[in-house]
């Protein structure tokens, strides 16, 4: 049995763009957000100048249920780097509303994880003053 | 019908420097040199008859050897650079098109991964991931979808170690032979992915050669371009790599089966349906990327893949050898895409019929392919012996 953890840091914080502004303003005041479109009302994320289900430019941002399910996820055991410890859990979510977030799952053992799992995104704020939104087991 | 543009095209001369974890001595820029004269000089050619170049230091090819002017491309590699010095030969732009590739120095820091695995995307890099990471997800999708077994993915790594493992100029020549279980017991890197699915790194480079059919009658065996595509989903390792991404293009078309399209494309310009492939060049940056190669391009149904490779069919002597050099897992994985123009020219080592270890014999058709669905992109090329 090996239990996952938010990683301690340092973590760099991540480079954002134009598009991404809102979505991170929203991770570091604990709100998952996500993008609609107001022609189609399908969610988009990563986030996105136009929809990718009708090609309308009229996405406005929205807050997340945070709960979901796990679609996959691996369990990484050789670090990216050095600075992230193992072992951490990389996992797609497919969050209630439809769209999909890469995360990583924190706070259970590593025997827990399977596919369709239910999970809800919680905040952790890292030693370099990022917020990042991590998936926990229900 | 008229004939196919691309028929006129072949592959005259091909080169592998020698690889190795490091190649003393080098920088990308020599080795990358050293490969473009040996491909030149298995053409039978002098670098003043290359008109053409693609590659990271093609430019340098031009400026010491005083060709300009000449049509460059900056393609890039593997692939996607057949295809277009196949077209710009094609279409007249050059006559004799030389490709050259190679990394050495670059990477030689081991306590990281290499620097072309590593995302630096803001939705992906906060959370730890890698290429080998963003492959696992796929792999572990397939895995929940039609029950595909680690096994049956230790069993292409092991039949691809093996080739390597017999391979005379492969990197990890004699560090074999591998079975399933030597696999299975790997350290695990990803799970699924044990250290033994997974693509090595190393140095290397390589080169290739093309022309016109009607300039290569003199040349010993030249290997015809018959057919190829690319498909890609869009940017890798920012967006999460999930198996049922679509377009609003062709719906049955997912980032799952990713290379669906090429492979009927490449297929459709040759004229040739799967039973016609003899060699299957397959990239193999992970052991479950056969397994979905296979059954995105048609050899099996989507999700037999598991059974296909355990069927007998991918080994030495079955119907579709697969990566039989070794691969990205023994041959070697010289940089970012040095690894990619590689499978090509195996294929066209095949079809010469002069591999000294692993020639299939009589083989007339290769597909090769490169990328994979971690990647979102998959391209795909058909050679032949002669023309369709
Ligand atoms: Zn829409």
């Amino acid at each position: 049995m090996t239990r996952l953890h938010a990683q301690p840091g340092p973590i760099t914080a991540p480079a954002t763009s134009i598009f991404s502004e809102p979505y991170w303003e929203g991770c570091a005041r604990g709100e998952l957000r996500f993008q609609r479109c107001m022609s189609c009302s399908h969610p988009v994320h990563t986030p996105a100048a136009v929809c990718s289900a009708c090609g309308a430019d009229t996405l406005v941002w929205e807050s997340s249920s945070g709960t979901g399910v796990i679609h996959s996820y691996t369990i990484v055991w050789r670090p990216v780097t050095q600075d992230f410890q193992v072992p951490y859990a990389p996992a797609i979510i497919e969050l209630s509303e439809g769209w999909f977030l890469l995360t990583c799952v924190i706070d259970c053992e590593t025997e827990a994880l399977f596919v369709g799992a239910a999970v809800e995104i919680s905040f952790h704020a890292t030693a370099d003053g990022v917020t990042l939104p991590y998936a926990r087991l229900k | 019908m008229q004939q196919h543009p691309l028929h006129d095209v072949v592959i005259t001369g091909v080169h592998n420097t020698r690889q190795a974890k490091v190649l003393e001595g080098h920088d990308s820029r020599s080795i990358s040199l050293e490969a473009a004269h040996g491909a030149v000089a298995d053409a039978g050619l002098n670098p003043i008859d290359i008109d053409g170049v693609v590659g990271p230091f093609g430019n340098d090819f031009i400026y010491q050897h005083r060709i300009g002017p000449v049509w460059r491309s900056l393609s890039p590699l593997g692939i996607p650079a057949v295809l277009e010095a196949a077209m710009a030969i094609a279409c007249g732009l050059a006559t004799t098109v030389l490709i050259a590739t190679g990394e050495a120095g670059s990477h030689r820091q081991r306590s990281s991964t290499a620097p072309w695995t590593r995302p630096t995307n803001e939705f992906v890099a906060p959370f730890g991931m890698f290429t080998a990471a963003e492959f696992a997800l796929m792999a572990r999708r397939h895995m929940h979808l039609y029950g595909t077994t680690p096994e049956s993915m230790a069993h292409v790594a092991a039949v691809i170690r093996n080739n390597g493992h017999v391979h005379p100029d492969a990197v990890f020549r004699d560090r074999g032979p591998f079975t399933v279980a030597d696999v299975l017991e790997s350290r695990m890197v990803a799970d699924p992915f044990h250290l033994l699915d997974c693509a090595m790194t190393s140095e290397g480079g390589t080169a290739m050669v093309l022309t016109s059919a009607d300039r290569a009658s003199g040349s010993a065996k030249p290997v015809h371009v018959l057919g190829g595509g690319t498909d890609h989903f869009g940017p890798a390792y920012q967006n999460p790599p999930v198996w049922e991404t679509g377009g609003r293009r062709r719906p049955d078309l997912i980032a799952g089966t990713v290379g669906r399209r090429a492979s009927e494309l490449a297929f459709s310009a040759a004229g040739i349906s799967v039973e016609d492939v003899d060699v299957c060049e397959f990239y193999d940056p992970f052991s479950f990327e056969i397994i979905r190669q296979f059954e995105a391009f048609g050899f099996c149904g989507v999700g037999e893949g598991g059974d296909f490779v355990l069927s007998g069919a991918i080994e030495p002597g079955g119907r579709f050898p697969i990566t039989t050099d070794g691969g990205t897992m023994s041959f070697s994985h010289g940089g970012a895409a040095v690894q990619l123009l590689q499978r090509v020219i195996r294929g066209v080592q095949q079809l010469r019929g002069t591999c000294s270890s692993m020639q299939v014999a009589g083989a007339e058709i290769a597909m090769c392919t490169g990328g994979g669905s971690g990647a979102m992109f998959t391209d795909v090329i058909v050679l032949g012996t002669g023309e369709p």
